[in-house]
């Protein structure tokens, strides 16, 4: 009898912690997994980048910051950053800008909206990969486009263009939009629009009718209504495009490898594209894990401070 | 008090798993082959895997060619090919590299001749061929220096499949006809042709730097012809200047090749210049002598169409750039993987092997009269003159040198600055002296 209510005491005991820890069990699989997978690999990453490993044979000996110095000393990894921080932000103006107009336009309800939704959402269907080569050939400056602006007396350089604007000297490399890059801009912010398009029409179809109705009646221009009543609510939608656009840009890889890769002078060079080159073609893993490492901060520096932002706002 | 022995308990769990996913590389690899021993002894065949980026093609065809030959002396014995496409080879070195670690070795696997191959012998993943060099006479059979190339302390750790030439001016013959011009023989001629074709709208040099080893190319021949075989090769000692009037002089004649090149040359790759010559828009190409292969895909007739001469002032240098099959440590069924190798290293495969491939086998005892006229000549050429290991075909440096000197000429390319390419070389010579 003893026994028995024991018994029973135990399994209602087990019960209520299950109960009371649910959430705890059921996330645990994948904490498990996260903390495995990707803490330990990053933590293993910068022991790396700190070691002596420059070649195939595993060299884990101490090189304290020499990789960084001379990362940050060279030509390419200087182009690297700058390329970095001008793709990023203009590809991010582009993608908000464009969706946000592109959403604002279909929901004038005009005839056909669901067959532009599709073809305006249909490139983010497709892989980096894909659309980087055919990018390349569109951009070529002896065929694609360009045939088609000859016409005009025009015949830009596009992805061959090594001018930087405004060019000024900063270190080893001169600092400023690479024209190189436009190119690349316009691919990606092709492909990515359909997201940001997602995301807007979403929010704008959660904005009660009444609120508009008000505004016009209030004695507001169409305009007026959209830039004071809907879009400062269209906010929270803007700081979650921005954070996945910036997430993307900050490692953007397949598309400008298969487009352009490097591209003359590095103009459209980006740190993924060091970091693939420098580990497995030259076997450097030791700088290869470096910029690994640069690029994580880079996006913990920017992504983070975003996140709190955005959760006071909310 | 119970509660927290089951939190307890499930902290335990959480731990074991955690050592266990970090400790099960070895397991699971031992899993796997025991996996495919049973398969093995199910089926009856053997599986061996042939790792390389011969994809496109003429390689493609000649990779299967001996496959298929060697599936009909051992019909036991599968070949897998695992060919990895993309990157000029870097993203199969991908595949390999992690492979290799990861204690997966596929048989046999592509490299090119010297220290890219040997690289991999700087982790102890390579296994020595001596014996299988002995067993088959191919000391006698390989050119000295090829075998060298593969050669750490005594042991060959490669087997030599082919040999391409890349010190060659390939030129449109009805450009050069047309234009009342001989083929180049000094680097004076070479750019006085230059400045008549320019002058009549015609494109002299095809480049596609896209990947921008074939600028490195250009760069190459420069210097080839400014220092001769053996001060040029003496350069990747590490032990010598790079700072020296010859060289720059050598840069200045690259800069002035630059000039010549067509505007959008960064955007296009070797066959895109190619394509340039063969229809007419540009005169000349230097390229390794896979662009045979290319112009005759295209139809063009050699010595009729296209022709070819070696680039200026090394007419007695044969530039070789090679691929060299490696054997790695820990294969399974490593008899059936050395039966597979010897038949790699046979006058059958080799003859097949190049006849299809566009190249020379690097056996010197093959008939290869049934081989392109170009290919004869080359395989003349092979026997006859200098051997000089190619610094754009990857077989004198190590692999992270050449990057630093592929990333100085992409820049040089574009900002002709001397000084920054000279001081990037001396930069990068300390990887040479390791």
């Amino acid at each position: 009898m003893n026994d028995h209510t024991d018994k029973k005491g135990v399994y209602e005991r087990f019960k209520s912690f299950m109960v009371r820890n649910i959430s705890l069990l059921v996330v645990l699989p994948s904490i498990i997994f996260v903390s495995v997978f990707v803490y330990v690999f990053i933590g293993w990453t910068g022991l790396v980048s700190f070691s002596n490993w420059n070649s195939i044979a595993p060299d884990l000996s101490f090189n304290g910051l020499q990789n960084y110095i001379q990362l940050f000393q060279s030509f390419r990894f200087q182009s690297d950053i700058r390329n970095m921080i001008f793709f990023s932000l203009l590809f991010i103006l582009g993608v908000t800008l464009m969706g946000q107009f592109l959403a604002i336009l279909l929901e004038q309800n005009i005839r056909g909206k669901w067959l532009f939704r599709n073809i305006f959402m249909f490139p983010m269907a497709m892989s980096f990969v894909v659309t980087g080569v055919a990018w390349r050939w569109i951009f070529n400056p002896e065929s694609g486009v360009n045939i088609f602006l000859q016409k005009f007396g025009v015949s830009p350089g596009w992805y061959t263009d090594t001018t930087i604007l405004p060019g000024w000297s900063l270190f080893k490399i001169e600092f400023g939009l690479p024209i190189g890059l436009i190119a690349v801009l316009i691919a990606a912010i092709w492909q990515m629009t359909g997201f940001s398009l997602a995301m807007y029409m979403a929010g704008l179809s959660g904005i009660p009718q009444e609120v508009r109705e008000a505004a016009l009646m209030d004695g507001a221009s169409k305009w007026k209504t959209y830039t004071k009543v809907i879009l400062p609510q269209l906010k929270p939608i803007t700081y979650g495009i921005v954070l996945m656009m910036l997430q993307i840009s900050l490692k953007i890889f397949d598309l400008v490898y298969t487009m352009t890769g490097s591209g003359p002078n590095f103009v459209t060079d980006m740190p993924a594209i060091y970091m693939y080159e420098a580990t497995f073609k030259s076997n450097f893993y030791a700088e290869g894990a470096a910029i690994s490492i640069v690029m994580l901060f880079m996006v913990m520096v920017f992504v983070i401070p975003y996140m709190f932002r955005r959760k006071e706002d909310a | 008090m119970k509660l927290k022995l089951i939190y307890a308990s499930s902290v335990l769990l959480l731990f074991v798993l955690l050592l266990t996913a970090c400790g099960s590389d070895e397991s699971n690899s031992a899993n796997q082959n025991d996996n495919s021993d049973s398969e093995n002894n199910g089926s009856g065949t053997t599986e061996l895997e042939i790792l390389s980026w011969w994809t496109s093609g003429g390689e493609a065809e000649a990779l299967n060619a001996v496959i298929d030959g060697f599936g009909e002396e051992e019909p036991n014995i599968e070949i897998v090919n695992a060919a990895v496409a993309g990157g000029g080879g870097s993203n199969s070195q991908a595949v390999l590299s992690s492979r290799l670690q990861g204690g997966e070795p596929p048989a046999v696997f592509q490299a090119q001749g010297g220290f890219d191959l040997l690289r991999w012998q700087e982790g102890d993943y390579l296994q020595s061929l001596n014996d299988l060099y002995e067993e088959n006479g191919w000391r006698d059979v390989f050119p000295e220096t090829i075998i060298d190339m593969n050669t750490i302390d005594g042991e060959i750790y490669g087997i030599p499949m082919n040999v391409h030439r890349n010190n060659m001016i390939w030129y449109n013959k009805k450009i050069f006809d047309d234009n009342g011009i001989e083929p180049p023989k000094t680097f004076a001629d070479f750019f006085e042709i230059a400045d008549t074709l320019q002058s009549k709208g015609i494109i002299p040099l095809a480049l596609g730097d896209q990947n921008p080893r074939w600028s490195t190319l250009l760069f190459e021949m420069a210097l080839l012809n400014e220092l001769g075989a053996e001060d040029f090769s003496a350069l990747w000692t590490g032990n010598e200047d790079f700072d020296t009037a010859k060289i720059r002089s050598a840069v200045n004649t690259f800069s002035r090749m630059l000039d010549y090149t067509n505007e959008n040359h960064s955007s296009l790759d070797w066959q895109d210049a190619a394509d340039l010559v063969a229809s007419d828009e540009a005169a000349m190409l230097i390229m390794g002598d896979w662009a045979s292969g290319f112009f005759m895909s295209r139809d063009l007739v050699a010595n009729e169409d296209f022709g070819w001469v070696a680039a200026p002032g090394t007419e007695d240098i044969f530039n070789i750039v090679n691929d060299s099959m490696g054997y790695p440590t820990g294969v399974e069924n490593a008899e059936e993987a050395e039966g597979f190798l010897a038949y790699l290293g046979s006058a059958e495969a080799q003859a097949e092997f190049n006849q299809l491939k566009g190249s020379i086998p690097a056996r010197t005892d093959i008939d290869v009269s049934d081989f392109s006229e170009y290919s004869q000549s080359a395989a003349e050429d092979f026997k006859n003159l200098e051997l000089n290991l190619s610094l754009a075909g990857g077989s004198p440096v190590p692999a992270g040198f050449l990057s630093r000197v592929d990333d100085a000429i992409n820049t040089f390319v574009t900002q002709r600055d001397p000084d920054m390419l000279i001081n990037s070389l001396e930069e990068a010579k300390s990887l040479l002296q390791e």
